[in-house]
């Protein structure tokens, strides 16, 4: 399968401390790839570098480079917003605007101007329904948004974000704030959308990457330790440090 | 960080190992009966026996436990997995030395055939790759455990060797037949035991370093 995002020796600092040290991956075209590691280790860091959410933190600096479908994203003439809309972002609690069901859908299409009026419902309808909420709120798209359930708040995030056809979706920790049965919804949400979308993942919880993706990748102290094919890592990873962490006798 | 979970690996393997060399006391037993020309040694092998197959369940019920509680994975997941195949293989080489004890029983009731030259040398051979195959799993050794592998043709050597050397007896006078296939099963009991000793060794070296070595599964895989 092809790649749509590479990662070529990337380096980044928070003031001296060094957060990612001369990482290189790449992302598979319509995969999963999960991101795994210890707090602190830089896996959160490297997620938010690909749509630049870490600019405008005093300090902060990054140098090589990521090409998305060849075009490098650190590059000072990206256009951010252009960016944000190719790759999106599903944070930890899910963060839907104050504002109805329908509008939080609708507003991405709108600000970018990508869709008509006239098409605006049925935009909405598709984005819903491909995180499987439309038959849940399709009475109620008015009702404001924060009245949803948890997981119903991060899947509407979602079809937030799909509303504008992104390319990729990145997610940092989108089940940490959900209970069991949220959490099994999104995973089985995550195998619907690898149908038409990337999806980068990072998460804490080792067996969530395990069950959810293709391929993973092991980060300790800013380095990309082990990157491989999931169930190899699972099974028989090849670095010590990658064995230690996930069967739990690092730390 | 020490895990209360390598605690019940550890007692796992404690009952692995316990189990292994009861099956190699067993396969030894059931040939000094055999070239000793005395049961009582058979009735200890039934004994051992119940044991054998006792920890194959017991060893079963606590993989299957620690899958459910733990979710293994990596190295802890292969040591599981493989610890319910070694059980099986163990559990039937033990079944090897009951089936020795039976054609020795057989044996008994009638003078010697010949002496017994061969058939001892290939028990040494396979006990010795029941012991290394288990001494490999203890150490984590899977530079010994290829050691068993390539035993394993010699084995096969020995098999053929008693077997061409009784048909010869069974030409010649047709009242050694019955003896004569009674010990030719014997060394086929032998040659099964090393295959389960072989077996073990592929286990061992899937577990100690994830590669699958059983029918020339890597070389398949690239192709």
């Amino acid at each position: 399968m092809n790649s749509i995002l590479e990662i070529k020796n990337v380096n980044a600092y928070y003031g001296v401390f060094h957060a990612l040290k001369s990482v290189s991956m790449s992302v598979r075209e319509r995969a999963i790839t999960a991101i795994i590691g210890p707090s602190g280790c830089g896996k959160s860091t490297l997620v938010r570098s690909i749509n630049r959410m870490n600019d405008h933190i005093p300090g902060w600096t990054i140098s090589g480079e990521m090409l998305l479908d060849g075009e490098n994203l650190l590059d000072r003439k990206c256009d951010l917003i252009n960016l944000r809309k190719r790759a999106g972002m599903v944070f930890q609690r899910p963060n839907p605007f104050p504002i109805s069901v329908f509008e939080n859908v609708a507003y991405g299409p709108r600000i970018h101007g990508t869709v008509s009026r006239r098409e605006l419902p049925a935009v909405v309808e598709k984005s819903l329904r491909a995180t499987g909420l439309w038959d849940e709120v399709k009475d109620r798209l008015d009702t404001i948004a924060l009245r949803l359930s948890p997981e119903q708040q991060q899947r509407l995030c979602i079809s937030r974000l799909v509303a504008v056809e992104p390319e990729v979706l990145l997610m940092d920790e989108p089940c940490s704030a959900l209970d069991p049965a949220g959490i099994q919804k999104i995973e089985e949400l995550m195998q619907e959308l690898k149908k038409n979308y990337t999806i980068v993942i990072v998460t804490h919880n080792m067996h969530q990457a395990a069950r959810v993706s293709d391929e993973t990748g092991f980060m300790l102290l800013g380095d990309l330790v082990e990157f491989g094919d999931t169930v190899q890592i699972f099974e028989a990873p090849r670095d010590t440090r990658t064995e230690e962490y996930i069967t739990g006798r690092y730390g | 960080m020490h895990r209360r979970f390598d605690d019940e690996l550890n007692a796992l393997k404690e009952k692995l190992v316990r189990m292994g060399t009861t099956a190699q006391t067993m396969t030894h037993l059931a040939i000094r009966a055999l070239v000793e020309r005395d049961e009582k040694y058979c009735q200890d092998v039934f004994r051992h026996e119940e044991t054998v197959n006792e920890l194959n369940i017991v060893i079963d019920e606590a993989v299957l436990k620690l899958i459910a509680l733990r979710q293994p994975v990596a190295g802890d997941l292969r040591f599981l997995v493989m610890s319910t195949k070694i059980g099986s293989e163990l559990e039937r080489i033990a079944d090897q030395a009951v089936n020795i004890c039976q054609n020795t029983h057989f044996l008994l009731q009638y003078p010697l055939l010949k002496p017994l030259i061969v058939t001892p040398l290939m028990a040494d051979v396979v006990e010795g790759m029941v012991r290394d195959g288990l001494d490999s799993f203890v150490r984590r050794d899977a530079a010994l455990a290829r050691q068993v592998l390539e035993t394993d043709d010699k084995v096969d050597a020995f098999k053929d060797q008693i077997f061409r050397e009784l048909l010869t007896y069974m030409m010649s006078d047709p009242d050694t037949v019955h003896r004569a296939l009674a010990l030719i099963l014997i060394s086929r009991n032998l040659e099964r035991i090393g295959d389960h000793a072989t077996n073990i060794a592929e286990d061992v070296i899937y577990v100690v370093g994830g590669k699958d070595v059983r029918h020339h599964h890597e070389e398949k895989k690239r192709g």
